[in-house]
């Protein structure tokens, strides 16, 4: 472990239905560090990302077990609102899915939904997130054009904007480059570099040399398993686990 | 060789059925018009879209009553299912367990199935009555043949076609544009309200066209509980006689009287352009807002 554990997720179990999705995981997610999901295809890592913000509530026949430790809260098993619960993580997903709305809006969404009304604020802190974004120089000239015009690079940008305006702890990003060409992905790489300095965040990838270039802690996952996991160096230059190493080799994909 | 002909032979048929279901609303469009030619020479489209006076016999056609009849009915019937279909829909694929859908689903199919003869008797001897009891309040003689009864037996009746339109247009929707707004620190409701509706608007403003168009035309349920009579509505307790039910009503009958038919077909031919506007509008509908969502 490098660094103190922003969330601790002891024994997780997920099922769905009669499916045991997640088995007994342990994992502890250093703050303002870089953590990186890696496994083969379906081993549940997307699984894992949304336990951690609580859209498994949205399966049916969904079953969680064991705790989530986050800021001294265990969310798995608290009275506190859920919704409040989210708001302390930014999700990108896969692909960017921008909301039905304008490029402004779309960054005042979550500032309006939190109560924010004055005009002045929304756009200052529009202007300030889609800059922290590296987005405000493409859009700025037309704010209130559907969020569906911009290029994928672009919205996926916008999401993380979002993401960022509703003031976060953690961001979560399940496979944030993979619908992006190498441009855009590398600047997600590079905004995410910046970013651990004030935010914890959770990344899943399947590309290992991007694992390689932004990890700095790894968790290593197989069919329900979390098979390995520590510091980045450790891992990637000595892997214990005969599973990692197949993986490394390119054994899995 | 034979077989190379039989091919063909059976392609071309196909072609030319296809063709056939292509040409049919033209060559019907066509004929209406053709048919109600005679009328339209003799009187200006104004008078006969506008004027109230119905009296064959003396070579009046006003066609006013008849067409307010139907746009009060229609109107009155998708106000009443529109909500109702929207806010099933919602339920239905966001927050039901999938199997409600699954039983929905037969369900909804079964309703549409029902012919709308059965829909007229129910209006008959359910929806009339209760009318009837009610209309004194609202200042109305009370039959129970009024507008109002025609809207009601409409509603229900178009409430299979709107519902299952609409739960195909939610359903599209990616559950990720969910997870997007949950995450952003929206609760459930919100995330219905602020996008998931807006996601659906094209689908819902097409869905209520189509609604609309079919309304417009059902005959037969909506003659059995509106009274037919000749006159403007005032008010919903009012009676009505709407555009279907005067062409279902007479043809075949009168046709003695002079320019009667092609009175009929001209009535005939208004239906026609007004479902063909109505369908041809939701289409175009979806496909130019959803370009902007
Ligand atoms: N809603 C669901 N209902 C039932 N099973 C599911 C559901 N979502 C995921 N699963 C199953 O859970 C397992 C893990 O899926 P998950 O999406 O978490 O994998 P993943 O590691 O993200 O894979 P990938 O790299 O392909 O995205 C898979 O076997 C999948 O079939
Ligand atoms: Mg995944």
């Amino acid at each position: 472990m490098n660094g103190t554990p922003k969330i601790i997720i002891r024994n997780l179990n997920v099922s769905i239905g009669k499916q045991q999705i997640l088995r007994n995981i342990n994992v502890q997610v250093p703050e303002n560090k870089i953590t990186v999901l890696l496994g083969p295809s379906g081993c549940g890592k997307t699984t894992l990302l949304k336990t951690l913000n609580r859209l498994t509530d949205l399966y049916e026949d969904v079953n969680l077990k064991g705790s989530i430790i986050i800021d001294n809260e265990d969310i798995l098993n608290t009275n506190s609102d859920i919704t409040m619960l989210r708001k302390k993580m930014g999700l990108l997903s896969q692909r960017p899915y921008p909301l039905p709305m304008s490029i402004f809006d779309n960054v005042a969404y979550g500032l309006r939904i939190s109560g924010i009304r004055k005009k002045k604020i929304l756009q200052e802190k529009v202007r300030h997130y889609l800059e922290q974004a590296s987005l405000w120089d493409e859009v700025f000239d037309r704010l209130k054009d559907p969020a569906s015009k911009l290029s994928i690079g672009q919205q996926q940008r916008l999401c993380l904007a979002r993401g960022l305006a509703v003031d976060p702890e953690i961001i979560l990003a399940d496979e944030p480059t993979s619908a992006l060409d190498p441009i855009s992905s590398q600047a997600i790489e590079e905004k995410f570099m910046e970013l651990k300095q004030n935010y914890t965040i959770v990344v899943v990838t399947h590309i290992l040399r991007q694992a390689r270039r932004i990890a700095d802690h790894v968790v290593f996952m197989y069919l329900g398993d979390v098979i390995e996991q520590g510091p980045a160096a450790e891992i990637f230059s000595n892997p214990k686990m005969d599973r990692t190493k197949q993986y490394f080799k390119g054994a899995f994909n | 060789m034979f077989r190379r002909l039989k091919d063909k032979l059976t392609k071309g048929w196909m072609i030319f059925c296809l063709v056939v279901v292509i040409l049919l609303p033209l060559f019907i469009g066509v004929g209406l018009m053709v048919k109600s030619s005679l009328l339209l020479e003799k009187h200006s489209v104004w008078n006969l879209l506008f004027t109230s006076s119905w009296q064959p016999l003396e070579g009046k056609f006003g066609f006013l009553p008849f067409i307010l009849s139907s746009l009060w009915i229609t109107i009155i019937a998708i106000l009443i299912s529109g909500p109702v279909c929207l806010l099933s829909a919602i339920y239905l694929t966001q927050y039901a367990k999938s199997f409600v859908l699954k039983i929905m689903h037969p369900v909804i199919d079964i309703l549409a199935g029902i012919p709308s003869v059965i829909f007229g008797v129910w209006g008959l001897l359910v929806v009339v009555p209760v009318i009837a009891r009610i209309s004194p309040f609202f200042g109305s003689a009370g039959s129970g043949y009024t507008i109002i009864s025609g809207a009601l037996v409409l509603s229900i009746m178009i409430i299979p076609f709107i519902l299952n339109i609409l739960i195909e247009v939610f359903r599209a929707i990616p559950e990720e544009l969910t997870e997007s707004s949950l995450s952003l620190g929206a609760t459930r409701w919100e995330t219905v309200k602020y996008v998931l509706v807006r996601k659906a608007f094209p689908g819902i403003i097409s869905a209520l066209g189509l609604g609309i168009s079919r309304a417009f035309g059902e005959t037969i349920a909506v003659l059995m509980v509106v009274g037919n009579v000749i006159t403007i509505p005032h008010g919903i307790f009012d009676p009505g006689y709407p555009l279907p039910a005067l062409i279902a009503n007479n043809y075949g009958e009168m046709l003695s009287i002079p320019m009667y038919d092609s009175a009929l077909m001209l009535s005939a031919f208004i239906l026609f352009i007004v479902v063909l506007v109505f369908n041809l509008f939701s289409r175009f509908a979806i496909a130019r807002l959803e370009r902007f969502y």
